[in-house]
């Protein structure tokens, strides 16, 4: 079911762990989905020199926060902001339907990391918030759907 | 490496006997039960010898067990085909939350086609309120469906007490006895059975055939068109050589039944009993001792069940979760929350179903692996990192 890649990112992650002096930290998801990511960054002239990772979650969202936090350590804050799930699904050699969901919560954790760093910084994050920062995972995209 | 297999709740291996007897059917033995001649008799003879060995497992009378192709069409041709052939008396069933799909997507579809049905609530142990099943009697009520045992929880229902209800209020009593079979002392008689599913590949029998219990008398609609096979209740060839399969495989499993059912309840308890010395934050899921021999759902809190799985499977173990995950579906499994678990600690339950097979040594490797997976992903879960600090800055305060 998951690819190779997958399955070296799921059995040995890269980058679990906390930063104690995080410059910036997102979480997303839900424990009632089954899924939550958190991930802290420590940023340097607009450089992520570090990036952790710490997930409840399937096989797909343990590889996915660990392929996400590879890719953009090193980055700049705007070239990381460019990392969407597509490019970690490329990187990980594609999911399984089902569980692409779980890229996007990788996505949109680096982009709620980005945006607490800003706001530590007193830096403008109107263009970054217009998504929705609820929980993204099928589920309750699902129940919003219905709702509205 | 060494498969250690613990999900025989799944499905078992087709013992060796079993096999043996079945495969003259396949080749030497090929004739059509419903031929005059001698090679066909003969698989007729072949096939009421298999009845009369399901019969007498459960004492029932050989004429009132039909074969079937799977534990699924014996649940849809006993709710269905009851269901249609009393419709004139009333449109009303009666079954509980935690049913396996076959029963609840049987009266699920039932419903689309007029007829009402009332899901029965269960305790936290996932046992049925029996107040609650009398008070849902009604004129109209014509069917009771509560499975023997639930497959993921081990849960055994009291099938003695509903038996009797259902047979003071002259109702049918239908109950699912897939996971049952082998695990438990069944008398039909004694306790009130109408009718009763069974599939042989989960007592070292082979896939493809079940067979179903309807007592005389009982009224019910075939579901299949075609031949008069099986009494003209379902058409279809008989599948010989499964039918055998299944009749060496119940007749066997009840020959061994107490050191069998011995065998699994100590290996049970002494998993339980390691993993609740050994890993802190579980929950044993289902009642503790009022459970099929062999089976064990313990929830690990902080931490989701396929990931459990995937590193499970990485070390040689086979077994089961009832995460939304690992299912494909969006929403952990209904018998969890039908319990009342909070879909997080639904999503991290694991399930083990013990086999003849297991050792104690199979249940060492398990507990020390598990030891560590958990340990491994919990230091990965953002939701044990707050449980953590939480406690922690308890202490300081």
């Amino acid at each position: 079911m998951y690819s190779e890649k997958v399955k070296d990112y799921f059995y040995n992650p890269r980058n679990v762990g906390e930063i104690k002096d995080a410059d910036g930290i997102g979480e997303v998801g839900n424990p009632a989905c089954g899924d939550i990511m958190k991930i802290y960054l420590k940023i340097k002239e607009d450089i992520i020199i570090d990036a952790k990772f710490k997930t409840f979650g399937c096989g797909a969202a343990i590889a996915t926060s660990s392929m996400a936090t590879e890719l953009i350590k090193g980055k700049t804050i705007d070239d990381a902001l460019n990392i969407t799930n597509k490019v970690v699904v490329d990187a990980l050699d594609g999911l399984p339907p089902s569980k692409l969901h779980c890229s996007l919560l990788a996505e949109e954790s680096i982009r709620l990391a980005i945006i607490n760093y800003f706001k530590k910084i007193g830096k403008d994050t109107k263009f970054l918030e217009e998504k929705s920062n609820s929980c993204i995972c099928e589920n309750c995209i699902n129940e919003q759907m219905q709702i509205s | 490496m060494k498969i250690r297999y613990f999900d025989h709740a799944a499905t078992t291996k087709v013992n060796e006997e079993v096999i043996k007897e079945m495969i003259p059917y396949f080749g030497i033995e090929y004739g059509n039960a419903s031929s005059l001649y001698s090679i066909g008799r003969k698989s007729k003879r072949a096939i009421e010898e298999a009845r009369n060995k399901v019969a007498k497992a459960i004492n029932a009378n050989s004429k009132d067990i039909y074969f079937t192709a799977c534990g699924s069409e014996s649940d849809n041709l006993a709710i269905k085909g009851i269901a249609y052939a009393n419709k004139e008396k009333g449109n009303h069933i009666i079954t509980s939350k935690i049913e396996h799909h076959a029963v609840l997507n049987s009266c699920k579809t039932l419903e689309k086609q007029g007829f009402r049905v009332t899901y029965l609530n269960v305790d936290e142990n996932g046992i049925i309120n029996l107040e609650e099943l009398k008070n849902s009697i009604t004129n109209e009520t014509i069917l009771i469906t509560i499975m023997y045992a639930n497959n993921e929880i081990g849960t055994i229902e009291p099938i003695e007490e509903i038996g009797k209800i259902a047979k003071e209020n002259n109702i049918i009593f239908h109950t699912d006895s897939v996971q049952a079979i082998g695990n438990v002392r069944i008398d039909v008689q004694k306790l009130n059975i109408d009718a009763l599913s069974m599939s042989a590949h989960k007592f070292y029998g082979p896939k493809g055939v079940g067979a179903l219990f309807i007592k005389e008398g009982i009224k019910f609609d075939k579901l299949q068109d075609g031949g008069h096979q099986e009494r003209n209740k379902r058409a279809g060839t008989e599948n010989v050589a499964g039918i055998i399969g299944l009749g060496k495989a119940i007749e066997r499993i009840y020959e061994n039944f107490d050191e069998y059912n011995e065998k699994l309840t100590n290996l049970r308890d002494y998993y339980i009993k390691n993993i609740e010395e050994k890993i802190p934050y579980i929950k044993l899921n289902g009642h503790r001792s009022n459970r099929l021999p062999g089976n064990a759902n313990i929830s690990f809190k902080f931490i989701e069940g396929e990931a459990l799985l995937l590193n499970l499977d990485s070390k040689g173990i086979c077994a089961s979760t009832g995460s939304a995950c690992a299912s494909g579906s969006l929403d952990p499994s209904h018998v969890l929350l039908a319990i009342g678990l909070p879909h997080e600690i639904a999503h991290g339950s694991l399930r083990i179903t013990i086999g003849e097979e297991n050792t104690k040594d199979d249940i060492d490797y398990l507990v020390d692996c598990l030891v560590e997976i958990v340990k491994k992903l919990r230091n990965m879960s953002p939701l044990y990192e707050k449980f953590v600090n939480s406690i922690n800055t308890g202490k300081e305060e």
